[in-house]
């Protein structure tokens, strides 16, 4: 875990993690009424990534909802894109989406599929859906911006067990070949993949070691700590290789009967479960 | 083989086409960038990579990620150009080609180089005869197969003026230049007639529009009026094209890949829904005995008089009026 950084406790840093939080919140309520609503879904990690997506775009990245393709963006691309109810939730509290929308999630003709569509939703930077994609695509804008010797920076989220997809590995290689030091990867480990533990199914340990050894600079940090991600996310001190931050979370995190369940990877509450979840998502 | 009675013609690899009008285009507009897994000497790519390091990514012998990274090449404003054996880029990167390029609708345009069986005797695995039946499938991906230099570098011009995915063929199998009226155009999506006839219409596409031509000339030679038709984009169709061939009641397709899926599919898909008529399918049927590009071509009836009797075959199978 990192240490705690002076920078933690300043006026500044206290507002944006609080708005974080409450944006995180929002989030996680958003993308439980939409997978109640949808009858389908994958809450799990929904729950798990949604402060690092919090923490993305209301601490770190630089977008603009009014211009979504402006050039000179960041880009986020969420490479577990199953985690869509997350995302969309966050682009509707960012200003990319009317927050009604979220409720047409995976209707008929809703632009709000299952998985993203960045031709249908603005503010997604690429289609996932089948794992080990996001991180190629994130190599190849990470090129551009050094080829155009742009100062965007590229964040890529993966799941823990998506790392079991081999494409993940290429890119790793190459981005440590080429030193992209615009790239950022957030692996969201929260230790369990759709049908068992990561460890129990093909463990990807030793992960720092092993991005370090494909020329990675890894950092580890608590994934549901705001604070914590943006000192992860935000460290330069002269940094000449792409970074990985292992953001350690809880899949399911806020509500109790869904934390660390490996069957809440994809589940529907009932009204019960649901009102209860948010209940408990209200006190945090 | 080819351009039988008369004297042989100079033939060209249509990879010199696709660097020639690559560099061209290329020092017109700087977004222009290419990829490649370890292809520059196959792709004959070393002279754009000498002019332009910077817009030259090797990323290795890894497929998957040759794609992957096209795609964030695009979404970072470049309109990368993707060049590597046909049999590896499409079969290896199949599920990135059709996320991350065609479903993304990215501004990627893909290179099979050597695709059919330009490997000869280095035998299946590096053969490429299944491409346009896993590529035509895919919605927002034009299937682009030119049949000599000039339309090879035609159509490397329409693919980068083109807002969208495409994919490219190019062959070094020895084509010649094909007889042309001077005021010719190419058009992604548009068929060329290159000899009338109204007998039976013989629809090829790639190095194997040459032999359709010399399949033409032989069958006149007999009385038969062939129609030569060179279908260089399998996606989109021209229909009015196939359904013009249709109207003349027999149809062969030649193409330097799988009898199925390929281009003989999609012709039959179309005539199947309009007006059903024989459509005989030249092409490759299994995997192939070791053997050179020349030894299979003539071993699977894929040369002037395999064509002309197919086409004979098709006339035969007609409906009578």
């Amino acid at each position: 875990m990192t240490t705690l950084a002076s920078g933690q406790t300043s006026p500044e840093r206290v507002a944006i993690v609080a708005k974080i939080r409450n944006k995180a919140r929002a989030i996680r309520m958003h993308a439980l009424n939409m997978v109640y609503a949808a009858r389908l879904g994958h809450p799990g990690g929904d729950l798990s990534v949604a402060d690092i997506l919090a923490t993305l775009y209301f601490g770190v990245l630089r977008v603009d909802p009014k211009a979504p393709r402006d050039p000179s963006r960041d880009r986020l691309i969420l490479s577990k894109g199953h985690a869509s109810g997350a995302l969309y939730a966050t682009l509707a509290e960012a200003g990319f989406i009317p927050v009604e929308r979220l409720s047409t999630y995976m209707k008929p003709n809703s632009p709000l599929n299952g998985h993203p569509n960045r031709n249908y939703v603005p503010g997604v930077e690429a289609n996932t859906g089948p794992l080990g994609h996001g991180l190629p695509i994130a190599v190849g804008v990470a090129i551009a911006g050094q080829i155009d010797q742009a100062d965007y920076r590229v964040f890529v989220v993966t799941g823990d067990g998506e790392l079991q997809e081999g494409s993940n590995w290429e890119a790793a290689m190459a981005a440590g070949h080429r030193k992209l030091a615009n790239l950022a990867l957030i692996i969201d480990r929260n230790t369990l993949q759709q049908g068992a533990r990561v460890a129990e199914t093909n463990d990807v340990e030793p992960l720092a070691d092993k991005f370090r050894a494909f020329g990675w600079e890894v950092v580890d940090a608590d994934g549901h700590d705001p604070s914590a991600l943006i000192d992860a996310l935000t460290r330069r001190d002269g940094r000449a290789k792409p970074l990985c931050v292992i953001a350690h979370t809880i899949k399911g995190k806020g509500v109790s009967y869904m934390e660390d369940q490996v069957g809440w990877h994809h589940g529907v509450p009932t009204k019960v479960q649901l009102d209860q979840a948010m209940q408990e998502l209200s006190l945090t | 083989m080819s351009a039988e009675g008369t004297a042989s013609p100079r033939l060209f690899d249509c990879r010199d086409a696709f660097t020639g009008a690559l560099e061209a285009v290329a020092e017109q507009d700087a977004r222009i960038v290419i990829v490649v897994n370890d292809s520059i000497g196959s792709s004959k790519l070393s002279g754009f990579r000498k002019r332009w390091p910077e817009r030259t990514i090797n990323v290795g012998i890894a497929e998957q990620n040759m794609v992957g990274v096209s795609s964030g090449l695009a979404n970072g404003g470049k309109i990368p150009f993707v060049s590597a054996a046909s049999c590896f880029l499409t079969g290896r990167a199949l599920e990135q080609i059709k996320v991350d390029v065609a479903y993304s609708k990215a501004n990627v345009k893909l290179v099979g180089q050597s695709p059919g069986v330009g490997y000869g005797e280095l035998g299946p695995t590096h053969h490429s005869i299944e491409d346009f039946a896993w590529l035509r499938v895919l919605p927002n991906l034009a299937v682009v197969s030119p049949a000599d230099p000039w339309e090879t570098a035609e159509a490397v011009k329409a693919a980068a003026l083109r807002d969208g995915p495409v994919f490219l063929r190019i062959s070094r199998f020895g084509v010649p230049l094909l007889p042309r009226r001077a005021d010719a155009a190419f058009a992604i999506g548009k068929a060329e007639t290159l000899r009338e006839g109204g007998d039976v219409a013989i629809i090829a596409n790639g190095v194997l529009v040459a032999r359709a031509l010399a399949a033409a000339e032989a069958l006149a030679e007999k009385g038969v009026g062939a129609r030569v038709v060179n279908m260089a984009s399998i996606a989109p169709l021209d229909v009015e094209a196939i359904r013009a061939a249709a109207d003349l009641g027999a149809i062969v397709t030649v193409e330097e890949h799988s009898t199925r899926g390929g281009l003989g599919g999609a012709v039959a898909e179309l005539v199947a829904g309009y007006r059903p008529c024989p459509v005989r399918i030249v092409g490759f049927p299994e995997f192939m005995p070791t053997g050179g590009v020349e030894f299979l071509f003539e071993t699977y009836g894929l040369t002037a008089a395999g064509i002309a009797r197919a086409a004979e075959e098709a006339i035969a199978l007609r409906r009578k009026p």
